[in-house]
């Protein structure tokens, strides 16, 4: 009886271990492919406006902008249906699905009352957190 | 030359990397730096901000298959991204005022490396013991192999991995690159752990690395959307192809010849780096 109850919890906890396989294979496919479509529809639209223009990609200009400055722009550059602000929304959706990974993780951990992997979880997020601080200009 | 023609070009040597990348083992992002530095004249910073981009979405899609196959250890994965993502934030601050020629340097001693170790023998180990503190941090796993059998495995010197990891996790803030020759010594050849469950779980690791360091090179301008948009693209389909090339042909003298054509890259690169001509 007890080893019945014993088997019965182990294959429960497989199982919970391949859904949580599933959801996280599934949002690193989708997510990939959704954002590269994104950017492809606008590389289209960046070479119908420019494709005519000469390249000049030799000397890179170092910018300083605030991320979310970043994102203000590329929302703005969408409004008016410029290419490259298409572009990098797919490119900001690509970052966003090891982050989306990230968190899915860390509610998975806290469903399996795992707090120690909770913790390690919660650790990289603030990393990356604190990657936009640091990398913070005035 | 205009962006179209240029874009087409990129295409298609992005393709060529991501083919490359994938047959010899040492993924598209390496390859695709000295490409568009040394022979399209591309600028190395645009050229670290695309390979970046790339990294995470090569890595992301074929983590996808291996997690679900349940090769993976994500646990293992998750852990390691500690030492990854700090090494990554600092190693993307220290390219924002290193010297171009530094960068150059280093990147082409890393592809040295790199290919080099992409010819070592790769030989299946599995240790049955582990560690305490591995134990602790619930390590250990199992992973389906070729017949389908559940194999259990050990994980040992979880200080050492740590360290190594951190290091991988700085080259890829620096370079732009996975950095996945150093990920997976850090943990098939220091931790003891099977040589596909390093690797899967190296590729699983790639994308959280990758963004650590994304927000500063965004931030500093280095993603440019007409260079990242074909070489993304042309990375990501090239991989595939390599993927499926792979499966039907024994890579072991591509794997000489492509390390072979990888290192005369790499002292071109050095050489550029030097005389300041990058």
């Amino acid at each position: 009886m007890e080893l019945m109850e014993k088997s019965k919890i182990m294959s429960q906890e497989k199982f919970k271990e391949k859904v949580f396989q599933m959801i996280i294979g599934n949002l690193l496919r989708y997510g990939v492919w959704i954002s590269l479509s994104i950017a492809f529809m606008g590389g289209i639209t960046y070479l119908i406006n420019h494709g005519n223009e000469p390249e000049d990609y030799s000397v890179f200009i170092e910018k300083d902008n605030n991320i979310f400055n970043v994102v203000g722009n590329v929302c703005e550059g969408l409004i008016h249906g410029s290419g490259e602000s298409i572009i990098f929304s797919g490119i900001l959706l690509l970052f966003l699905t090891p982050m989306l990974r990230l968190l899915i993780s860390l509610f998975v951990f806290f469903l399996e009352k795992d707090y120690l992997y909770v913790f390690i979880t919660s650790i990289v997020a603030i990393i990356i957190g604190l990657s936009v601080s640091f990398g913070f200009s005035h | 030359m205009t962006i179209l023609t240029f874009t087409l070009i990129m295409l298609l040597g992005a393709f060529l990397a991501g083919f490359i990348g994938s047959l010899s083992g040492l993924g598209g992002g390496i390859i695709i730096i000295p490409l568009l530095t040394i022979l399209l004249g591309v600028d190395i910073h645009y050229a670290i901000g695309a390979a970046l981009v790339s990294v995470i979405a090569t890595s992301s899609g074929s983590a996808a298959a291996y997690v679900k196959e349940g090769i993976t250890n994500m646990r293992l994965g998750i852990f390691l991204e500690v030492a990854t993502t700090i090494g990554a934030v600092c190693g993307a601050l220290i390219a924002t005022i290193a010297p171009t020629s530094f960068i150059a340097v280093l990147f082409g001693l890393t592809l040295i490396f790199s290919a080099i170790n992409s010819l070592r023998k790769k030989e299946e180990h599995i240790v049955s013991e582990s560690s305490p503190l591995a134990a602790t941090l619930k390590l250990p796993g199992t992973y389906p192999n070729h017949h389908k059998e559940i194999i259990n495995y050990g994980t040992k010197n979880v200080i050492g991995g740590f360290s190594m990891m951190g290091i991988a996790g700085m080259m890829s803030g620096l370079l732009g690159i996975g950095s996945g020759a150093f990920k997976v010594i850090a943990m098939d050849n220091i931790m003891r752990i099977p040589f596909k469950v390093s690797t899967t779980t190296s590729n699983f690791m790639m994308g959280v690395t990758a963004m650590a360091s994304s927000v500063i090179y965004i931030q500093k301008g280095y993603i440019e959307p007409g260079i990242c948009m074909p070489v993304v693209i042309g990375v990501l389909f090239g991989a595939m192809a390599g993927a499926k090339v792979l499966v039907k042909t024994d890579p072991k003298k591509l794997r000489l010849f492509f390390a072979c054509l990888i290192i005369v890259l790499a002292i071109n690169m050095i050489y550029n780096g030097i005389n300041g001509k990058i």
